[in-house]
């Protein structure tokens, strides 16, 4: 008798949801978010690069298609038009790939729209690791290529709730902004939680004695399911949510993590540029000696496969989660690669 | 440096094409003589370019822009986009011509705190829509200002000019496409070929010929004239500015250092070196030349038509 292997997870369609089974999900919030807000504000315009249906802007497209304008496979006229609509004084809301976005039209992102301050929305789909389709359209460091954009304002949403509350908040930016999308069946998780999004703001949405998680995105919904799993070990997690990348609530992290918690941020990104050196950066400028670590993609180009393999394999799983947590607590001693003192 | 009164308006409504021609002449030599004299208070910068792409500058601010030169953020203005940032020594030049800024200004060129920066940038210059400079920008701007326009049901046209060197970049033919797939009959582009780029000869730095063709098969109206000979601008403009039914380029041969032999037959480079002493020569050069038909600069005033009709 033989026993069959068992069956290896395949790489799905190129938009992977990476909802669990049994979780409350939402259909396209950015594009009813982005429709609804339309009916207010003659102003908003849509446009993509032949992504519409892939970025939730088709349901922009179908209630306002007056306002639609398709820009085909070019992303740099898809910025560079964006601005020149922009400075018409309309508002734009352009969506593509965060590979393209970054990667491809990153000078037309930082010169047209960018450098004059205008309020052009960018709105990137596949950030990070979002889908098992490999380095060409996982965008695993557009926050290390766009925190360093001078004006940008940079949001990570972590699901629904975050994604219909940031649209008007973008809109009503006066100046340029970047999205990085979650589209399709999109988790709903913050509205168990007493919160609301606000623009530049971090907000705690659990206490907890024993570690603090710093986190953005999707990870925030990772965070509180570890959060939640460590409590029947008795540890007791705090989860900060950092929706905004940029500019970072420096001073609500810095107060966080003035204790003598553990640290770890989390982050849909990888470990160079993202929200754990942007943390890391404003402990050391506060003097915060904090015990700290980074839960992040690591600085490599990934592979192609299932996204929950992929998850547990780079560590944004919950699982992974909990367990880096349980690690780091095992490992109170001084830290391995703490060098010892120059004048010791 | 020489300053001119800048007198609000001139009617040039009931002019004979002859008088058309060479009021826009006359405005020619003014902006080359400014940009003469701007070159010489930087000692350097693209004299070339500026004196090459005078005649084009003079028919596009004196007879085609509707502006408004004391009012630059006029909503229904003619927007122009001068995607080649490097090209804002000419483009001063002809503001200070259009009446945009004082005349007295071009002398801060290139100073530190001046309005006048050595690649031209929106946020410091009145007149100035974008910042172009980093090339193969312009047009994809124009694209969404002339999406945009046509949108909110303004009449106004965008003016994008260009150069031949920025045409290897291929951000300017995906939104060449953009323009004739939406149909922008709002969008006018305008292409200085001078044959030149930071390499050397377009020729053999990237081949873009066949540039008729090229422009035509993306979907555009094209015209090619001697760009230095006004009389041809003013009737190519007059016909693709007419009735257009989608997207028009306007191709210009122009000859760098134009107006100025000894210029115009130095070797040609990106980056024109004059001497201090040559400036001086430079002017003499162009007063006396063949370029000019009538009043000597100082005793005319502005040739821009406050917000007229196109």
């Amino acid at each position: 008798m033989t026993t069959a292997a068992p069956k290896k997870l395949t790489t799905s369609a190129m938009i992977a949801s990476f909802a669990d089974a049994d979780q409350r999900t939402t259909p396209a919030p950015f594009g009813h978010a982005l429709a609804a807000l339309a009916q207010e504000r003659p102003e908003i315009v849509g446009l993509s690069a032949d992504l519409a249906k892939y970025t939730d802007m088709h349901v922009f497209r179908e209630a306002h298609p007056e306002r639609f304008f398709q820009m085909g496979m070019a992303e740099q006229v898809l910025l560079g038009a964006a601005a020149g609509m922009a400075e018409v004084g309309l508002v734009p809301f352009a969506s593509t790939y965060s590979v393209f976005a970054t990667r491809r039209a990153y000078d037309f992102l930082a010169l047209d729209i960018a450098e004059p301050g205008l309020n052009v929305n960018v709105v990137g789909g596949l950030p990070g690791l979002t889908t098992g389709y490999g380095p060409s359209h996982q965008a695993t460091e557009d926050l290390a290529i766009l925190r360093g954009c001078p004006n940008l304002t940079i949001v990570d949403p972590c699901d629904s709730v975050d994604i219909e509350q940031a649209v008007p908040a973008l809109a009503d930016h006066d100046g340029p902004t970047y999205l990085r999308l979650l589209r399709g069946s999109v988790p709903t998780v913050l509205d168990e939680y007493d919160y609301r999004f606000e623009l530049g703001r971090a907000a705690e949405l659990r206490t907890g004695r024993d570690v603090l998680l710093i986190s953005t995105g999707l990870m925030t919904m990772r965070a509180l399911q570890a959060a939640a799993r460590l409590e029947a070990d008795h540890v007791d997690v705090a989860v900060l949510h950092v929706p905004t990348i940029k500019p970072l609530d420096r001073e609500a992290i810095v107060r966080a993590a003035r204790s003598d918690r553990l640290v770890l941020t989390c982050e849909n990104h990888t470990v160079v540029g993202g929200l754990g050196e942007a943390v890391a950066t404003s402990l050391a400028l506060a003097g915060v000696a904090t015990r700290f670590g980074q839960i992040a993609l690591p600085d490599e180009f990934l592979a192609a496969g299932a996204l929950p393999t992929l998850h547990d394999r780079y560590g944004l799983s919950t699982d992974a989660v909990v367990a880096r947590v349980k690690a780091e607590l095992d490992d109170r001693a001084p830290w391995p690669a703490d060098p010892a003192p120059a004048s010791a | 440096m020489t300053s001119t009164t800048t007198a609000p308006v001139t009617t040039g409504a009931a002019a004979t094409p002859t008088e058309r021609v060479a009021r826009l002449r006359d405005a020619a030599y003014r902006i080359r003589r400014h940009a003469l004299d701007m070159g010489e208070v930087q000692g350097q910068g693209y004299i070339g370019q500026a004196l090459g792409v005078a005649d084009v500058l003079a028919v596009l601010f004196g007879d085609t822009l509707r502006l408004r030169p004391h009012d630059p953020e006029w909503p229904d203005r003619d927007r122009f986009l001068l995607s080649i940032g490097h090209y804002a020594i000419a483009a001063y030049a002809a503001f200070a011509e259009a009446g945009i800024i004082p005349t007295e200004e071009l002398e801060t060129y290139g100073s530190d705190d001046s309005r006048l920066p050595m690649s031209a940038m929106a946020s410091y210059t009145p007149g100035m829509e974008i910042s172009g400079g980093s090339l193969g920008h312009g047009l994809g701007v124009a694209t969404g200002m002339a999406l945009g326009l046509r949108h909110l049901g303004s009449s106004a046209r965008i003016v994008d000019l260009l150069s031949d060197g920025e045409l290897d970049e291929g951000s300017t033919w995906e939104a060449a496409m953009s323009c004739a797939h939406h149909g922008l009959a709002n969008v006018l582009a305008v292409v200085d070929v001078n044959g030149l780029q930071a390499d050397g000869p377009t020729a053999g730095v990237l081949r873009i010929d066949p540039l008729e063709d090229k422009w035509r098969a993306f979907g555009w109206a094209v015209r090619r004239v001697d760009g230095n000979d006004v009389a041809a601008l003013v009737d190519a403009l007059d016909e693709l500015t007419a009735d257009p039914t989608g997207p028009s380029v306007l191709l210009c041969d122009t000859r760098p250092g134009r107006g100025v032999p000894m210029l115009e037959t130095r070797e040609k480079a990106h980056f024109l070196r004059v001497e201090e002493h040559e400036w001086q020569i430079a002017r003499d050069q162009l007063l006396t030349g063949d370029l000019r038909t009538s009043t000597p600069i100082g005793e005319r005033s502005s040739t821009i038509q406050e917000g007229h009709d196109r």
